[in-house]
This record gives C-alpha cells, structure tokens and sequence, in this order.
C-alpha cells in the first residue's frame, strides 16, 4: 500500500515537472504572437463606495510578463525533474544543464524584449513591479532547492507556480483590457466563506473521530430555516432588520444544532454507520426543504425574503489599499467566520475541551480510560459542527444570495468536506483550502464575463485540476484522526 | 489497620461465563500483590471491576476498610487507584506531558491548558520514582519501554496509592524487565501498593510479596514466594501438574533443509529491515530465532514463506531456491536461463518458475508445496479466516488437492471426515465442526492451526511466537507437539520473543538485533543472560565480559 502511495507520489512529481515545463513553452509560445504593446490592466481600487486609499492601476506588458512566469516554470520544472532523478547522478546533471539551457535562453529573450518595451517608456512601473515579483519567486525557489530533500518543498513550489499559471492566465485573458483584481479578490473570498464554514464543521466532528458528511444537508436546512425566520422577522413581525438577521441567524444555528444533534444520536448512541447516517440526514434535507419551500416560500412570497446583511468597514483597517476591501469591508457573517476559524484553532490546540476531543479522535478508549465521556464530548463537538455548518447556511441566505431556493447549497457541503481533508483537519488549513476554492469560482465567473475563447466546461475544470496537481503531494502526508468513523463501543 | 484495599466476595457473569465467583482480594499497604491465573481465569474482569470498567454484579470493595462504590473510571482514580493497561492507553500524537494530563488538566489565566506547569510536575515525578522521560517528547517516537513509564506516571500524576499493572512485562526485553521491576520496588518503598496480573512464573518469584492464584474465576489460594515454587504454582493456575520444563531427547541431526544465505528483505516503508541473514537449519533440529520484537522477525518469515519478495539473497528449501527465483522479473529469469543453461538443476528450477508464473501459481503455494508448515505470527489476522467454521479452516492448506477436492469441486465429507479426525487427534475444543474459529479461546484457535499445519507430511515447520497469549497448559502442549515432529525428523525454525521459549525448545538459537543475526549459538552452551545481552544490541565479548565478573 505504502510502496503504491510512493510510486503514486512519483508519478505525481513526474506529472508536475511535464506539466510545468509545457506551461513554460505555451507561455513562451503566446508570448511570441503577441504583440509587444498589448498590456493588461489589473484596476485595484475596490469601487466608489470603498473606503480604501485608492491607488493606480496595475499595468502590466502582456509578452514580457509571461515571459517572465516561462523563466520561473522551467526553473522549478527543471528543478522538479533534477529531485526525481537524484539518485542517478548523470541524468541528475543533464536534466540540470538542460533546464539551465532553456531558461538561461529565455531569461534572455525576455530580458531583450524587457529591454525593447521599457525604452517605451510607459511601463515602468508594471516592470518594475514583475522584476521584484520574479526575484522574489526566483529566491523562494533557491530556498526550495535548499531545503530540496524535505518533501514539503514540493507542495509549496507547486502551489506558487499554480497561482502563478493561474495568474498568467488571467493576464492572457485580460490582455489589451482591463480587470479589477480587488474585486476578484473580494468576491473569491465571499465565494469561500461557506466552504471554509462547512470545512470548520467538518473539523470539528472528525477531530472527535465523527465522520460528517451530513454539512451539505446541515447547510441546507439551516439556510431554509434562516430565510424563514429573518423574513418573519422582517416582513410579517416588522421587526429593524438587524433584529431579522439576528432571528434568522437564529433559527439557521437552531436548525444545524438539531440536525448535528440528530446526526450524533444516530452515529454516537445508536453507533449507525457514520456514512449512511449522514446520507441519511441529507436526503432527509433536502426533501424537507423541498417540501416546505414549495408549501410555504412560493405559497408566501414574503416569507422567502429576510434582506441581505450590509457590509461593514471595519475602521482605519478598511483604508489599506486592496487588503482593506478584500478583508475589511465585509458583511459581518464574514467576520464571524474569521472569529470561528479563530477560537476553533485556539481552542483545539489550547484548551481542555480542545485536549480532549483529540484524545477521543485518536483513541477513545485511552481516554475513557482516564474517566473522559467519549459520548459527552462526541455530541457536543458534533452538535457544536452542526452549528457551524448552520452559520454557512445562514451566510448563503443573509449574507449572500437574499432569498432560499431548492438545492441550493449545490455541493459547497462537500466541497467544504474536501477543503477539510487538504487543510489537514487544522482550522486554518481548512480556511486556506477553501479560499483556493472560492477563487477557482469566481475566477471562473470572472473569466466568463472577460468572454474567454475556451469552452466554460474546462474553465469550471482547470483550476480545480491545477489545485488538485498542488496538493495531492500534501495529502499523502495528511493523517486523518486515527479512530475517524469508528463508533466507540464500551467494553 | 485494615488492608488498603479489599474486594470481598466479588461475582461478575458475563453471558454463558462467570467470569468471577464470590472473589476475595486483600491488598495490604505497601505490598506487591501478583494476581497469577491463565487466560479466561478472571484476572482483567477483576480488575476491570476495580477500576469501574465494569460493575460487578456481587461482592463489596473496600478502600482503608471503608466500602466504596466506583462505577468508572473517575470514581476509581479519585479513590487513589490507577490502572496501567495491557495495551496502553497513549495517544502517539500528543506529548508525554499531554497524555499524563488528559483528564486532569492543569489550566491557567481559567481557559488555557498551562503545558509548563504540568511538564514540571512530570518531570519531577520522573526525577522522584527514577522514572526517566523526557517532557516533551511526542509519545510515538518513544520506545515501549518508555511509553510504559509514561504510563505509570500518568498514575503517579492522579496521585494514584494502589497501581494495578496488567501484565506489564509481556513487552519488554530481559534487561528492561529488570529495570522495571527496579521502579516497582522504589514505587513501593516510597509508599504505593501494587497489583501486578501476570501469567508467567519466573516474574512471580522474583517480585511478589504475596500471590493469589485464580482459575476459573475463583481463588485458589494466596501464599507468599517462599513457600512456593514455580512449580506448584503451576499446578495451582491449571489445576493439575503440568511440566514446565520442556522434555526433549538431544537432537538427531540429518541433512539441510532450509539454507538461507545472505537474505535482506525490506518493510513496505522501504526500510532494510532484514540485513545479510544467513543460517541454515537440518532435519530434526529446532533452531529457534531469538529477539526482542520488530527487529526484523516479521519481515524475515514472510520472505521465508513467501509472503513477502526478499531484495536480495537465496533462500533453498529442500535444496531449491523458491523464493529468490520466484522474487525476479520475468525478464531476469530468461537471463538467467540463458546464462545457467549449462547448470541442469538450475535450468529445471527456472523453468519451473517460469511455468509457476505462467500459470499463475503463488509464491506462498509453492513453498507451501515444497513442504513447508507455518504457524503465522498473527494468529487471527494471518492464520485463521475467523468467520469461517472449524472445518473449513482445517484444510485451508489443502482445500484444493485430492482428495478434499475432485476436479475443482469441494467433497465437503472428505472434509468434514479429515477435520473430525484432526480435531480428535490434536484434542480442539470446539462445540462443533460448524462453529466459527472466531469464537474459540486463543489456545484452541492456535490448536487449530497447529492441527492443520501438521496433519500433512511436511520437512520443515516455521512457526513465529507458536505461543503466544496461551496459557501454562496449551504452552505445554503446543511445545510438545513441535518436538515431536522435530523428532519424527522436521527440521523446526521457531521464532518467539519470549526467551524461555526459544531457550527450552531449540537446538540452536539464533540471535537477531537490527535485522542481522547477531550469533548462533548451541541451546545448552549459553546462558539466558548472554541472550538478552545479545537481543539488546550486545557484542558477544561485552557478553563473555560480563558473564565473567
């Protein structure tokens, strides 16, 4: 098993090295057919409403960027195939010379093409801008090869050449127009904060060794529960609307507590097949849903519109240019999901409860042993995760979307699931992951609007792909909780 | 002053057992207690009652004469009694200081877990008991050895008066042993009581202040080690004699059988785990394979049987190489024909390997075929299909051979015949032929095995820890069936932790440490003391060093 990981793993590094080194020739390939003055125009003020500091645009030249990003791809590429090929010295020192050929030959063509645009004049700024951006890739990748034996490195040289691609792309897509990075930014970040909520709540059941893959229907049923409770509250009760979206909150919190409560009823106490309980709860979502929205919500249209949260500057914070409207002008489910992902990670790494729901995640019975109530701690790490998962519920009616459709969760459950396992079953590792998510959706969206050449199919498909090439070198070390989805049976 | 600690007239009856009938247990201050009894005699429900695993369904439990009632395991370790498992109770992931305080976390500014303060307190009662560990070591980077101190201290840390130790040296080396009943005894001196479950006899002996023997869940008697023997105790856990020396008739040596010569063989990890073994053993003789667990005995038997493709080295069975030839590639093997073409008996061996091949016959079959029994080191996991009936795992070797099965189709009479006579013959108690093994005692199951592998003419037997988890009686028994085939001429390769084993049944005994075998030694020229030197990394000078002051 282990040897076919290995040689899985290999195959991924040998993967990852061809892919770079092709990403290297197309970008050097497009770069040769465009023309020289063509630039791409990144806007990073966030929109008139914004309180940041505005500043200019980023200009960059199209040609000379991507020159740029092939130098950077054939070095790590090169460097890729140099690691596997290690143990043979020889094919060691060719692959070496023949990166250090290629890329000393683009390095020079693009520094004359550098050369012949900067005599332009105009771009100075985009230049000057890339030579720190490719210095600094080039020093992250000196360490890379430094610390080369370590297989860390691996995943942290994909992942930058990854945002890189994806980078590049957008500047290819972009080319001779102009996008706005903060807005993009802004909303990959919106995009995120269910699937990051949904990866909390997955965290915080499989950390107690509970398998949850109930969080899409947990997220369903609370998103319902808060587009009825905050249009009671808003419509029929009249309530201010932060008092709606408190009452919706609520009854989104209300709804994924019993929901996880019900979840560890049916896999801690009765001890049913994690797996098939929580199917179980998902299809119980979504008929329930179904059945009330079309018995209620289309019967009372009223009913079905509890408003959308405003967002809120966060003081001085808010006025640094492109960080502050991407993180600080949010609505305040956003903050809240900051606060969770917080206090989770304190609190597992740093408290009693946090000791002990890891003690009962790896081995239950060493805890029973020392008088902890596996079952205790079990229900309520779960119910705590159905809450969680019912805040997600809640962003995607108030924060969001403004009204509760079928099926609208569309996955972002599993999604969040996925984000949980490549972040490790760490809070913020699951943040990460599914930031990286969020942004292959709304890079997709953007990419839509910029009415790109490429069939939508394998735009949906490519950063996805690219994510996945990242960090498949990650998940043959992540270790999940050791007695993940077994149910504790006292002797 | 009454005794610290008292169970009177304890019964617990789980369905079809009763597991304990009225039990009365005194244990006085200050004292080792040895609780001795087999398998299934009661000890661990006992004590699982103790420390409020379990509720007894009878009986009282009295605490400095005071009756107590503890219902788990929290009322137990507030009564002063801590418990260190047969299996530890550690979590690898978390440190040492975060196993010992789990459940009685030191907390600090009223949320925060307050990890230095409790490392200082560990590593004072470390200092206190001689208890060497390291605070902030990960639990599963440490060796068992230490992890069992962790153990203790975890008790020590709840301030814990009576330790109950289940049967704490069946992991240990010799010379870790020592060293641990060393720490008992300073525990004692400073004041603990201590209960310690065993089933071997020597370690009575040597640390008991008072013993009681159980048997089928009832007290047979309590004395104290000087006025008993290893002997009578025996007889007192199994209720008849029972002979605890192994009787054998000096070896009758013939011909080779298994020739190993230079084999190193890799775990799935990718680790050498077997360097350069070479040994070879003859007909009727018993070489037995001596080492402390996870030196590379595991991975050495699965290249032996098969099981598992050795990197390098020959291994001759009756003097064919089965398992090297079948570990090439195909492409190597046509090589090696052409090359060997001259050599007669190598050319038959490869083409029968490659015939093998072609038809797709495994390697474990073909050493199997050659004459090969073996007794796996797992019994439940590689020797038995748990779920399947007695008889179906009697002729799990031959299932596809006449006469049990006639051109591809199962005679279930055959079988049921050959199984009835093998159950007979090797005396498995077993409700019926259709039972799962799965829910036969340990020493029956292993009966099981044993029946199978033997029932069947074979020229070598490897069997790995033949014993273990058995009781004084199936010991005997199993010992004396494999010397009786090593006398019917079988050359025997046993491989066991546990020394008197290896000590008692072989002929020869082999060494390993690190995956090399250290030294081969005749059975009756060493002493059990230059083993164990031996078994942890000793030279063989530093051994005759120390045998001599």
């Amino acid at each position: 098993m282990d040897k076919r990981r290995k040689k899985f793993f290999y195959a991924l590094i040998y993967a990852g090295a061809a892919l770079l080194l092709a990403l290297c020739l197309t970008l050097c390939a497009t770069a040769t057919y465009t023309q020289p003055e063509q630039s791409t125009t990144f806007v990073l003020n966030a929109g008139s409403e914004s309180q940041a500091l505005p500043v200019g645009d980023l200009v960059l030249p199209s040609a000379m960027t991507w020159y740029v990003y092939g130098l950077v791809c054939a070095f790590v590429g090169g460097w890729q195939a140099a690691r596997l090929l290690q143990r043979n010295g020889w094919a060691l020192l060719a692959v070496s010379a023949l990166a250090g050929i290629a890329g000393g030959v683009w390095a020079a063509t693009g520094a004359l093409y550098a050369a012949v645009l900067l005599m332009g004049g105009e771009v100075w700024a985009g230049a000057a801008l890339l030579t720190g951006l490719a210095g600094l890739v080039f020093l992250a990748g000196l360490a890379g090869l430094v610390c080369a034996r370590r297989r860390i490195s691996l995943s942290i040289a994909l992942t930058a050449i990854a945002i890189l691609a994806v980078f590049a792309f957008l500047i290819w897509a972009a080319r001779d127009r102009s996008t706005n990075l903060t807005g993009l930014l802004s909303s990959a970040l919106l995009r995120s904060v269910p699937i990051a909520l949904a990866a909390l709540s997955g965290v915080l059941c499989e950390r107690c060794a509970v398998i949850n893959i109930a969080i899409e229907g947990m997220m369903l049923t609370s998103a319902f529960f808060a587009a009825l409770f905050g249009s009671v509250a808003a419509n029929i009760w009249h309530w201010p609307s932060w008092a709606a979206f408190i009452c919706g909150l609520f009854g989104a919190l209300l709804a994924g507590a019993l929901l996880g409560l019900l979840l560890a009823v049916l896999a801690v106490h009765f001890k049913v097949d994690q797996i098939i309980a929580g199917t179980a709860i998902n299809i119980l979502a979504v008929g329930l849903t179904s059945f009330l929205s079309s018995r209620i919500l289309s019967e009372f249209q009223n009913l079905n519109n509890p408003g959308i949260l405003n967002r809120v500057s966060i003081p001085l914070l808010s006025r640094i240019p492109v960080i502050g409207p991407i993180f600080f002008e949010q609505n305040v489910l956003v903050y809240m999901l900051f606060a969770v992902m917080a206090i989770t990670h304190i609190m597992l790494f740093y408290t009693r409860w946090g000791l002990r729901t890891r003690a009962v995640g790896e081995h239950p019975r060493a805890a029973d042993t020392l008088g902890i109530d596996v079952f205790k701690n079990r229900y309520v790490n779960v119910t705590l995760g159905g809450m969680v998962a019912g805040l997600g519920g809640a962003f995607l009616i108030l924060g969001s979307v403004g009204r509760f459709d079928e099926m609208m969760t569309a996955g972002k459950g599993f999604i969040g699931l996925a984000a949980m396992i490549f972040g490790k079953w760490m809070p913020f590792g699951a943040f990460g992951a599914a930031l990286i998510f969020g942004f292959a959706d709304a890079l997709q969206t953007r990419l839509a609007i910029l009415q790109v050449a490429i069939p939508s199919q394998f735009l949906l498909m490519a950063p996805y792909l690219v994510t996945m090439i990242a960090l498949a070198g990650v998940i043959g070390e992540a270790i999940p909780p050791a007695a993940d989805g077994q149910p504790y049976e006292k002797q | 002053m009454p005794p610290i600690l008292e169970l009177r007239g304890i019964s617990k009856a789980f369905p079809g057992v009763l597991a304990n009938d009225h039990v009365n247990l005194a244990l006085e201050e200050g004292e080792i207690h040895v609780l001795l009894g087999e398998n299934g005699a009661g000890k661990s429900t006992l004590m699982n009652i103790l420390y409020g695993l379990y509720t007894p369904d009878e009986g009282d439990i009295l605490i400095r004469g005071q009756k107590v009632e503890i219902r788990n395991p929290n009322d137990a370790i507030a009564r002063g009694i801590g418990m260190v498992h047969q299996h530890f109770m550690l979590i690898p992931v978390l440190t040492v200081t975060e196993n010992v305080m789990l459940g009685v976390e030191s907390i600090k500014n009223g949320l925060f877990l307050d990890h230095s303060s409790a490392a200082r307190r560990v590593r004072q009662i470390a200092q206190q008991y001689g208890l060497n560990v390291e605070p902030n070591a990960y639990v599963k980077t440490l060796p068992v050895g230490v992890q069992q101190r962790v153990e203790i201290i975890k008790l020590l840390y709840r301030k814990a008066d009576i330790l109950i130790l289940d049967e704490p040296t069946a992991v240990l080396t010799p010379q870790e042993v020592d060293e641990f009943f060393k720490v008992i005894r300073s525990l004692v001196a400073q004041g603990k009581s201590v209960i310690f479950i065993t089933h071997k006899l020597k370690e009575v002996i040597a640390i008991a202040d008072r013993i009681t023997v159980l048997r089928n869940g009832r007290v047979v008697g309590t004395t104290r080690p000087d006025e008993t023997t290893e002997q009578k105790l025996a007889s007192m856990m199994v209720g008849r004699e029972v002979i605890l020396r192994v009787e054998k008739e000096p070896a009758c040596v013939g011909e080779q059988v298994l020739q190993v010569e230079g084999l190193s063989v890799m775990d799935e990890r990718g680790n050498l785990v077997v360097r350069e073994a070479s040994f070879s053993v003859c007909e009727g003789q018993i070489l037995g394979v001596a080492g402390v667990q996870g030196n590379g005995q595991t991975e050495l038997l699965q290249a032996l049987t098969g099981l598992r493709a050795p990197l390098s080295g020959r291994v001759r069975i009756m003097g064919k190489d089965v398992v090297g030839l079948a570990a090439m590639s195909q492409a190597e093997l046509w090589l090696q024909l052409i090359l060997r073409w001259k050599d007669g008996e190598m050319r038959r061996q490869i083409l029968q390997t490659l015939w093998n091949n072609l038809i797709g016959r495994t390697v474990p079959r073909r050493v199997l075929q050659r004459g090969v029994a073996h007794v796996p080191e797992d019994r439940q996991k590689d020797g038995l299909v748990l779920s399947f009936p007695v008889m179906d795992n009697l002729v799990l070797n031959t299932y596809y051979l006449a006469p049990a099965a006639r051109l591809g189709i199962l005679q279930r009479e055959v079988v049921r015949a050959q199984a009835m006579q093998c159950v007979r013959e090797f005396d498995v108690r077993t409700p019926s032929l259709l039972t799962p093994v799965a829910s036969l005692s340990g020493g029956n199951q292993q009966k099981v095995i044993v029946a199978r592998e033997f029932s069947r003419p074979i020229q070598l037997l490897i069997a790995s820890q033949p014993t273990r988890g058995l009781d004084v009686g199936s010991i005997e028994y199993i010992h004396r069936r494999i010397i009786e085939k090593r006398d019917q001429g079988c050359a025997v390769l046993v491989i066991s932790s546990e020394l008197d084993e290896v000590m008692g049944l072989s002929d020869l005994i082999a060494v390993m440490y690190a995956g090399q075998i250290v030294a081969t030694l005749p059975a009756d020229q060493v002493t059990k003391e230059e083993i164990g030197l031996l078994m942890a990394g000793g030279q063989r000078k530093e051994v005759a060093r120390a045998s001599v002051t």
